[in-house]
């Protein structure tokens, strides 16, 4: 990773009141990359976002953003920065080119207005002379993103830029920050839509409760763990079933060698291995075989899991979520 | 410079963009001058009508455009998050500030025009002290712009839009606008007194008569209200709703 990291969050503390809205949370950005902060509602993705842009003040912990400290150095961190914020924040009355125009005379060297519009898809004769209040929710976010762009930005921050759109619009303004990043401007994005995060993100930081839960590439996080708990009969020969373990999944290349099983506590064994459907088939087929009732098979990272169920049930939104995401943590 | 212009031209298209922004700060003061003028309905002892009307409209013009139409769009520009934004963006706060400053008075110059056109044609003969008159417009405009801000930083935009068009109907009614205070009961009179809407008209008023003395027991206390009423919307205004 670079040396000087373009966001740096260390142990950062926000509290609203009694509620703790951002916990020890620590992680960095580096230039260049696309990281995306995934949680449910609540989590505090926006809390620390907003603490980047320098509209909140710790109460704990340390932010950096390219080497400065928002607070401190605001004035000269806002002409490096772009942002956009989770929702509206642009003149209801003014039209699309006029908006552009007006945030272009705010930094040294602006994008052209004209081709921005044009960039981010907004170029129709209709939209143009439609003044933003009466704009589409999608033509709204991509008119924010243009505005967030026009200073010709190192750094941007996208609170939710997806939020709200229909399929077609969010693959549009994904592909158009997966543009951004590819122009070598470093992203840093929220989002509680775990396809999403996949999708576009180079690395994606799943917070909740204001923790962080788990930090890694999409294929990382979504690989399902190394690890594979069961509870069964005491004293199984751990040796013996590794051996066979090898064999059944053995058809791949060089893995199963770094297979083991170990029983830490009577009765509890962990096989240390890449979690895959095949390794639960054949531990169940092993077991099988020996007589022995397979109890309470987990895979590892059960916080993680847990919290993806949560997400990706969040999408389905018909029905309300069996508890307050925010309570937890 | 570029992004202050840029910023003042927003302010004024935005204006004329709002309906209810134009009516308030354009139709009404010039309908009442006409109104009042053509229908005595309350007898001014001893000159035209339009001598008393047209300073007190031009009070309620500052009136309109430094307090109800200010207050209402920054209150909804806070609602929107339109001010958080730019908080994001380079724009220096005193260069925002200045180019609402500026916008106000814009507008006011607008107003002034079109009133003073309306006095002419009802008979009025110029006279007075252009630079009392510019000294208690100043000041006027400090003190409303202030309660203006004083409410919208505040209050929901909502409250704000019902507080501020309460509050204007009452200084119309109240501020020795078209009504002369002398008409007023006693109690109300005296309240009245103090209102900065009675002495921004007032000064006007004086300031508009040739040979009046200079009119310090109305400028003095609009210009206390011009500063508690700024300092305190400095003190407490909230970016965020």
């Amino acid at each position: 990773m670079d040396p000087v990291p373009a966001v740096v969050v260390d142990r950062l503390v926000k509290r609203y009141g009694e509620r703790t809205a951002v916990d020890e949370l620590s992680f960095t950005v580096a230039p260049g990359e696309l990281l995306a902060l995934l949680g449910p509602n609540g989590a505090g993705k926006t809390t620390t976002v907003e603490t980047l842009e320098g509209y909140r003040t710790p109460d704990g912990g340390r932010v950096r953003v390219l080497g400065l400290d928002p607070r401190r150095d605001g004035a000269a961190l806002r002409r490096r920065i772009g942002l956009m914020l989770q929702r509206g924040g642009l003149y209801p009355l003014l039209r699309p080119l006029e908006l552009l125009r007006l945030y272009a005379t705010y930094y040294p060297d602006p994008e052209r207005p004209e081709a921005l519009l044009e960039r981010v898809g907004l170029d129709d004769p209709v939209v143009r002379r439609t003044a933003y209040r009466r704009l589409s929710g999608g033509e709204q976010q991509r008119l924010s993103l243009a505005v967030a762009l026009v200073g010709r930005p190192e750094l941007v921050f996208l609170d939710e830029p997806t939020a709200g759109l229909d399929p077609a619009a969010r693959l549009r303004t994904g592909a158009l920050i997966r543009e951004l990043r590819s122009a070598g401007v470093t992203v840093l994005l929220t989002t509680h839509d775990l396809a999403e995060a996949e999708r576009v993100a180079d690395r994606v930081a799943i917070i909740d409760g204001g923790r962080l839960v788990a930090l890694g590439t999409p294929a990382e996080l979504l690989r399902g763990g190394d690890r594979l708990r069961f509870r069964a009969a005491p004293g199984l020969p751990v040796e013996a079933l590794a051996a066979e373990l090898r064999r059944a999944v053995g058809t791949g290349a060089g893995e199963p060698a770094e297979l083991a099983v170990s029983e830490p506590a009577p009765g509890e064994y962990t096989v240390a291995a890449r979690v895959t459907a095949e390794l639960i088939a054949a531990l169940a087929a092993v077991l099988r075989d020996r007589d022995v009732l397979l109890a309470e098979l987990s895979t590892g990272q059960g916080s993680l899991e847990a919290l993806f169920l949560r997400l990706t049930g969040e999408r389905s939104a018909a029905e309300p979520p069996a508890e307050r995401p925010a309570a937890e943590g | 410079m570029r992004a202050l212009r840029a910023q003042l031209f927003a302010e004024l298209l935005l204006a004329s963009r709002r309906g209810e922004s134009v009516l308030v700060t354009l139709v009404i003061p010039a309908a009442l001058l006409l109104f009042f003028s053509a229908v005595p309905l309350v007898p001014v002892a001893g000159e035209v009508p339009v001598a008393f009307l047209l300073p007190g409209t031009i009070g309620l013009a500052v009136i309109a455009t430094a307090f109800v139409s200010l207050g209402i769009a920054t209150a909804y520009e806070r609602h929107y998050g339109v001010l958080k934004r730019l908080g994001g963006s380079p724009l220096p706060r005193p260069t925002f500030i200045a180019a609402k400053a500026l916008a106000v008075l814009v507008i006011e110059l607008v107003q002034l025009a079109v009133l003073v056109a309306a006095a002419l044609a009802l008979g009025w003969r110029p006279g007075g002290d252009p630079l009392v008159v510019a000294a208690a417009l100043l000041l006027g405009t400090g003190a409303f712009a202030g309660l203006g801000l004083l409410l919208a930083g505040t209050l929901r935009a909502e409250l704000t839009l019902a507080v501020t068009n309460g509050l204007f109907l009452g200084f119309l009614l109240l501020g020795d606008i078209v009504v002369p205070l002398s008409r007023l009961p006693e109690p109300l009179a005296t309240v009245s007194r103090w209102l900065p809407a009675t002495t921004l008209a007032d000064a006007l008023r004086e300031g508009l008569t040739p040979g009046a003395p200079l009119p310090w027991a109305d400028l003095a206390p609009l210009a206390a209200w011009a500063v508690v009423a700024l300092g305190a919307a400095a003190f407490t205004f909230r970016v965020e709703e």
